[in-house]
């Protein structure tokens, strides 16, 4: 399995990348590309969803992805792990990789792949477990901890790098679900980062919180960046702004725009863009 | 006559809501502002109206026969004082016939005389019934008719005989099983009076058949030794334990398939068939296990050198089981469903195969429904009758060997009742103490299941 195990000791500073993640202005043209989508089209049924979309993800970005909603940025994010597999009437054309190996290739395992790449959802989803089989739970069915000991140790490492440990270390074998909502996402997010995916798909992660819990998960999603590749789907142009480096904004099933936060924010290319971040529709 | 009255009643309603509601629409439209639209005006004089008369026209029709027969016998008490109960309710019943109509067993002269006072008794009845119906009516409406005003709260009184009706119609269901549950603690009491309680509960030894020759006992006096229900009991567990085998895993892996597998064509085929099999009559079942099921396993059996009953358990546990088994799959399909998709997302998302999934976030998830589906399931077993009827047998063994003859307590219940009884003997109360025992363990599993759903329901957002 392709894991790095690295990622689950709770040294922090033994990131594989060495970069300046802390700046938003870096110059991101030079990274390492760690995903690409080259002429994605989705269809459900005879509905095409999205048109000939190609969109890099670079390796300890934050990559959000804009738009109106229903114009395709919550499918193309679900192809990256190919969660739309689980959707009966959904096809997806066009070539997307991973490390440039193509992950809708038959010979991807796709239990492997979402390994890899990771997901949290919308609304926060925690098992009916204790706090600790959440966490465990992922470790445990890709047989990453060799003893007890090392899966507590993963389970804590987890829980701290998603800003929980503190708050739930008393309480690790109470149900998940009475956590609060913000301390709900930041369970799923130590969930995904249990399996030490390499990138971490978010899909309006902090749609259902409130403004303080959200200030915390955009928190957690900028130290992660360290770490992780990231790519999230936002309704919040604010949000995309604070966490993200890269943009791409998504029209009707149309990549419209894509480049340097900074750059969509204050110098878009193209009159949509300028309309949807001004306000002006959408 | 009640049903003339009431069919007037419903006249008097619509023609009172009529009213009522046109007399607040012309206030409505001199520009005054009513508490309540006028259509609750007009519920409120068609309740006010008809109400109370219905109220009464009901009392009047429980009441007035038993009242007219009391002033009948008052009037007669020289004729009828030498007659026993049976025969005082025998005259009654052929005068009133010959006054009314219907089948006289034989008539005399005082019958005649009676049937006469229940004809004039029957007349002076209907007028007052009229007359006591109009003052409501007419009072009623009159009343509620002339307090309409733009200031009279009508929508509070309208919601509030609603929230009443309401509440008259739960409680029919609630006395309804309150009185058979207490006509139940009534019989079984009669019986335990001639049979203690503690040797039909822990008694090992069923034969009520002899009730009346049984060793040591006199002749008229009832033998208490022959009342133990646990053998019963033990055919009932033993049979209701195949059952369970059987459905239970089919049941639960069908819902599986079907919830998280199946595509919608073959989940559109597959649902109804297993509901046609929850529509088939139990006595069908029954003579299916009689005639199939029991024949088969005892030729199986034979071949393989084991002694098989005609009648086993087995037979009839199996086919119990299949019985069951839509149960089990409806409601835990019903219960795995409900399961929010975001878990299965959640799971896939960390990369968990489909199965991992259904048995480590799934199944947990929908435990307490399963089980309460599994409980429910199983006191359908237990109160099931036919199937047992017909292929688990009468002998009342304490076996733990699914291969020989075993009978439950609703065997015995059928048994005990079946033919010509004495209302009052222990064989036919014990049929009531049976019946309480059953209600009382089927109502224990269905408490500890809704008891277990309770503890263990997860809120899922």
């Amino acid at each position: 399995m392709a894991i790095d195990m690295a990622n689950t000791t709770s040294e922090t500073n033994a990131a594989p990348v060495a970069q300046d993640a802390h700046s938003a202005s870096v110059s991101t043209a030079t990274s390492k590309i760690k995903m690409r989508g080259q002429d994605v089209c989705v269809y459900y049924g005879d509905k095409q969803a999205l048109f000939d979309v190609n969109l890099d993800i670079r390796q300890n970005h934050v990559t959000s992805l804009i738009g109106p909603s229903g114009c395709g940025k919550s499918t193309f994010l679900r192809t990256l792990n190919r969660m739309n597999d689980t959707i009966d009437i959904c096809r997806v054309e066009g070539d997307i990789t991973l490390d440039q190996e193509n992950i809708y290739d038959p010979s991807i395992d796709v239990v492997e792949l979402r390994a890899r790449v990771g997901m949290v959802f919308q609304k926060p989803n925690p098992f009916p477990k204790s706090i600790f089989e959440n966490v465990a739970y992922g470790p445990r069915i890709h047989g990453l901890a060799k003893t007890k000991t090392d899966l507590e140790e993963i389970v804590a490492t987890s829980l701290q790098r998603a800003g929980l440990f503190n708050e739930v270390k008393d309480r690790l074998d109470e149900p998940g679900t009475g956590l609060s909502g913000g301390q709900q996402q930041r369970l799923c997010i130590a969930r995904a980062i249990a399996v030490s995916p390499e990138v971490i798909l978010m899909d309006e992660p902090c749609s259902a919180l409130d403004p303080i819990a959200t200030a915390k998960v955009e928190e957690l999603i900028d130290e992660l960046r360290e770490n992780y590749t990231i790519v999230i789907v936002t309704h919040s142009m604010q949000q995309a702004a604070r966490v993200s480096q890269r943009t791409a904004f998504f029209h009707m099933g149309n990549l419209v725009e894509e480049g340097n936060t900074d750059d969509i924010f204050t110098n878009p290319n193209d009159q949509r863009t300028q309309d949807y971040i001004t306000g002006r529709f959408g | 006559m009640f049903w003339t009255f009431a069919a007037f009643l419903l006249v008097v309603a619509s023609v009172a809501y009529y009213l009522g509601s046109n007399k607040a629409s012309q206030i409505a439209k001199q520009d005054i502002s009513l508490h309540s639209r006028p259509g609750f005006h007009g519920a409120y004089v068609a309740i006010l109206a008809a109400g109370p008369a219905l109220l009464f026209i009901t009392a009047w029709a429980m009441f007035w026969p038993s009242l007219m027969q009391s002033m009948v016998i008052a009037k007669m008490s020289d004729q009828v004082a030498a007659l026993s109960k049976p025969e005082l309710q025998a005259f009654l019943r052929d005068a009133q016939a010959i006054a009314f109509g219907g089948i006289v067993g034989f008539t005399d002269a005082a019958k005649e005389q009676a049937a006469q006072h229940f004809a004039s008794y029957n007349q002076l009845g209907l007028t007052v019934e009229i007359a006591i119906l109009a003052l409501f009516v007419i009072g009623g409406g009159y009343w509620s008719f002339q307090r309409i005003s733009p200031q009279l709260r009508s929508r509070h009184t309208v919601e509030r005989t609603v929230m009443w009706v309401l509440i008259v119609c739960s409680a029919v269901a609630i006395l309804t099983t309150v009185g058979i549950v207490l006509s139940l603690i009534f019989e079984s009491f009669m019986f335990f009076r001639k049979v203690p309680v503690l040797d039909f509960v822990f008694g090992t030894h069923w034969s009520p058949q002899s009730a009346f020759e049984g060793a040591g006992a006199e002749h008229t006096e009832t033998n208490t030794k022959i009342f133990g229900a646990i053998p019963l009991l033990a055919g009932t567990m033993l049979i209701t334990l195949i059952a369970i085998l059987v459905a239970a895993p089919i049941g639960l892996l069908s819902a599986i398939y079907l919830s998280d597998y199946a595509t919608s064509t073959v989940r559109a085929i597959v649902k109804p068939v297993l509901e046609i099999l929850a529509g088939i009559p139990t006595v069908v079942y029954g003579f299916f296990a009689a005639l199939v099921v029991a024949p088969f396993i005892r030729g199986w059996g034979e071949q393989i050198g084991l002694s098989v009953s005609s009648e086993s358990a087995l037979a009839a546990g199996l086919v119990m089981g299949i019985m069951i088994i839509p149960f089990v799959s409806s409601l835990s399909d019903d219960v795995i469903n409900a399961v929010p998709q975001s878990l299965r997302d959640g799971s896939a998302g960390l990369g968990a195969t489909k199965s991992e999934t259904i048995m480590k976030v799934v199944l947990p998830a929908a435990l307490p429904g399963i089980v309460s589906a599994l409980i429910l399931a199983i006191s359908r077993a237990i109160g099931e009758t036919m199937i047992v009827v017909m292929a688990a047998g009468l002998a009342a063994n304490i076996t733990a060997n699914p291969l020989e003859a075993v009978t439950t307590v609703t065997v015995q219940i059928v048994t005990l009742l079946v033919g010509d009884q004495e209302f009052d003997s222990a064989k036919t109360l014990a049929a009531f103490a049976l019946g309480l025992l059953l209600f009382c363990i089927t109502l224990a599993l269905n408490i500890f299941a809704l008891r277990v759903v309770k503890k263990y329901r997860e809120q899922y957002d």
